[in-house]
């Protein structure tokens, strides 16, 4: 709401109280706006989402549709499933490289980035651009990028000893190298949440700081970023909601190897279900990301809400 | 020190320090080179796909100068499926952007502004869906639409990025916040609820109509799971599911120019269209966070 102009604010705050008689009045044909949505909604949302639950009971193989039920069965072989701990800890990995990477770097380009004028504008844009491009073309470019001797990075570190290096296949650097690389294709979207933040600081406050002689770092860590505090929580919220789903990205730049080492919870469920055609077991590790997806969206809604009170 | 006192809305930048310091200047400069950096991947994919595969077996080291060739491109156009690929990729995210827009119109003016039976406990349900993930969903899914005969069909690309609550909610939102005394006015005189929606309240919401279908447009162009297990063969792959099929051989026996030539096709007509809306992509994204 906020985003509308407060003169738009004040105009709906005056007269709410006279229109619930006569436009909120209950009918059920009112019902028919939204039916075409819910009627979608429910076959392809909540239907598939109760089912997947009833196949994560059951063994069931993809191909030959064959499947008895064996209640929680599934789940307790996950948690046995030493190949299902690896998953989970890769996930858990490149969520701790990923996400404090995206919150200092996209803060620090909100902060330079913060000013009008063209070339302001033109950065910022640079910055967002490689957010509009699929994840096919991100891949092929920095598994060109990367190759060792003959890629570009290779190249530029050359110098440096470091020209022979294979980012993608050592299994130290492989799952690092991908967080890296999806770092710099979607820093976009965190950095204009921070601008969005940013914009909404009031400007005396700043002016005061400058009136008090306060020095650069003095006025950004008693006030720049106290004012932030909410933003900051919101895009590393945002961030592990994301990460925690990771999957297309790594497949095609190392495909889970070498040796497992970035193999993602996401992978895990495809490969479950699609090559190893067992769909239970596929169904039963999903629920387990549904879980913990809940527990983060619950955590950004309450930090949205939050916010709204204050504002 | 007066253009920060005399400009009417200074930012936090400006703002914060005597303006236009050696300090600015130090930090733009910075930007500058870091953003040369940051586009460096993708100007150098752009400068080689030029040059023939052969003489890129010796090196790629160098930028500009030496042969220059457009067959990698020529090669492009007349072997693969590309062209296919695009116009699917197209048909698809159109198909959903009108989809979406027109669904969550409708449904958003429901939830925000009339009154039915339920509509609470509904939009509750609908508000949940938020956190359930893809993964979640694409192997149920996957299963019934192969069982109604979907699987590489048109319907069977669109259908399911229709059913998203995110345009929903955002639309509720929208609608939520326009002031009532407009619709009241309408209905005085004697509009029906349809026609004063569609007349007067639907016309008031293009901008976040547009936030809405950039947002979709772009996560349907880029999406790559569910092309991946409904689509299977190459004539219904989408662009992205149809590029990831060619990077398994990779390095093998294409050559390095005709996978770099193949990057810029497929990344053009999107960064394109970027930079012709640039100004709404990014106020767009700066709307929602907001929000």
């Amino acid at each position: 709401m906020s985003a509308l102009s407060p003169t738009l604010d004040a105009a709906m705050a005056a007269p709410a109280r006279g229109v619930d008689t006569g436009l909120r009045r209950s009918r059920p044909a009112h019902a028919l706006f939204v039916l075409p949505f819910v009627g979608l909604y429910a076959a392809l949302v909540l239907w598939p989402l109760l089912q997947g639950f009833w196949i994560s009971l059951h063994e069931h193989d993809l191909l030959s549709d064959e499947h008895h039920f064996i209640g929680l069965e599934n789940f307790a072989n996950l948690i046995d499933d030493e190949f299902f701990a690896q998953v989970l800890w890769n996930t858990l990995r490149f969520v701790m490289i990923s996400v404090p990477v995206f919150v200092v770097v996209s803060l620090a380009l909100a902060l330079a980035l913060n000013r009008p004028g063209r070339l302001g504008a033109l950065l910022r844009g640079t910055f967002f651009a490689a957010s509009v491009l699929s994840v096919t073309i991100v891949t092929l470019v920095w598994r060109l990028a990367l190759m060792p001797e003959r890629g570009l990075v290779s190249q530029l570190l050359a110098p440096l000893g470091l020209g022979e290096v294979g980012w993608l296949t050592s299994e130290r650097l492989a799952l690092p190298t991908v967080a890296l690389v999806t770092v710099w294709w979607i820093i976009g979207l965190p950095m204009m949440l921070f601008l969005a933040a940013l914009q909404q600081i009031p400007a005396d406050v700043h002016e005061a700081a400058a009136l008090d002689n306060a020095s650069r770092w003095r006025t950004f860590t008693a006030v720049t970023l106290p004012a932030l505090a909410r933003t900051v929580a919101l895009v590393a919220v945002i961030e592990l909601i994301r990460e925690c789903q990771v999957f297309p990205q790594i497949m095609l730049l190392t495909n889970g190897g070498p040796n497992n080492s970035s193999r993602p919870l996401a992978q895990f469920i495809y490969e479950q279900a699609f090559v190893q055609l067992s769909l239970g077991y596929a169904t039963a590790a999903s629920q387990v990301l549904f879980a913990i997806m809940l527990v983060g969206v619950s955590l950004q809604l309450w930090l949205e809400r939050e916010r709204k009170e204050r504002a | 020190m007066s253009t920060a006192a005399l400009t009417p809305n200074p930012t936090a930048a400006e703002a914060g320090a005597p303006a236009r310091s050696g300090f600015d200047r130090a930090v733009m400069a910075l930007l500058v080179l870091l953003a040369l950096l940051w586009m460096l991947p993708l100007l150098w994919v752009l400068a080689l796909s030029f040059k023939p595969n052969e003489f890129l077996m010796g090196r790629t080291g160098v930028f500009l100068g030496g042969p220059y060739t457009l067959e990698n491109y020529t090669d492009i156009l007349g072997t693969s499926m590309v062209f296919r690929w695009l116009a699917n990729s197209a048909g698809v995210a159109l198909a959903q952007t009108a989809g979406v827009l027109v669904l969550s119109s409708l449904a958003g003016y429901g939830f925000a502004r009339t009154e039915f039976p339920g509509r609470k406990l509904v939009f509750v349900l609908v508000m949940f869906g938020l956190a359930i993930p893809s993964q979640t969903l694409f192997i149920p899914l996957h299963r019934m639409f192969a069982h109604a005969g979907l699987q590489n069909t048109f319907a069977g690309l669109v259908l399911p990025g229709l059913a998203g609550p995110f345009g929903v909610y955002l639309m509720t939102q929208y609608f939520r916040a326009i002031p009532a005394e407009l619709e009241e006015a309408a209905m005085l005189d004697n509009a029906s609820r349809l026609k004063t929606f569609l007349f007067v309240i639907l016309p008031l919401t293009l901008p976040a109509q547009a936030t809405l279908a950039i947002f979709t447009f772009l996560g349907a162009w880029n999406d790559y799971l569910w092309p991946l297990v409904i689509a299977t063969k190459p004539e219904m792959y989408t662009l992205t599911r149809g590029l990831a099929s060619t990077q398994t051989n990779f390095a093998q026996s294409e050559g390095l120019g005709f996978l770099m030539a193949q990057a810029v096709f497929a990344g053009l007509p999107v960064l394109t269209v970027y930079l012709f809306f640039q100004k709404y992509l990014v106020s767009a994204v700066a709307g929602t966070g907001r929000r």
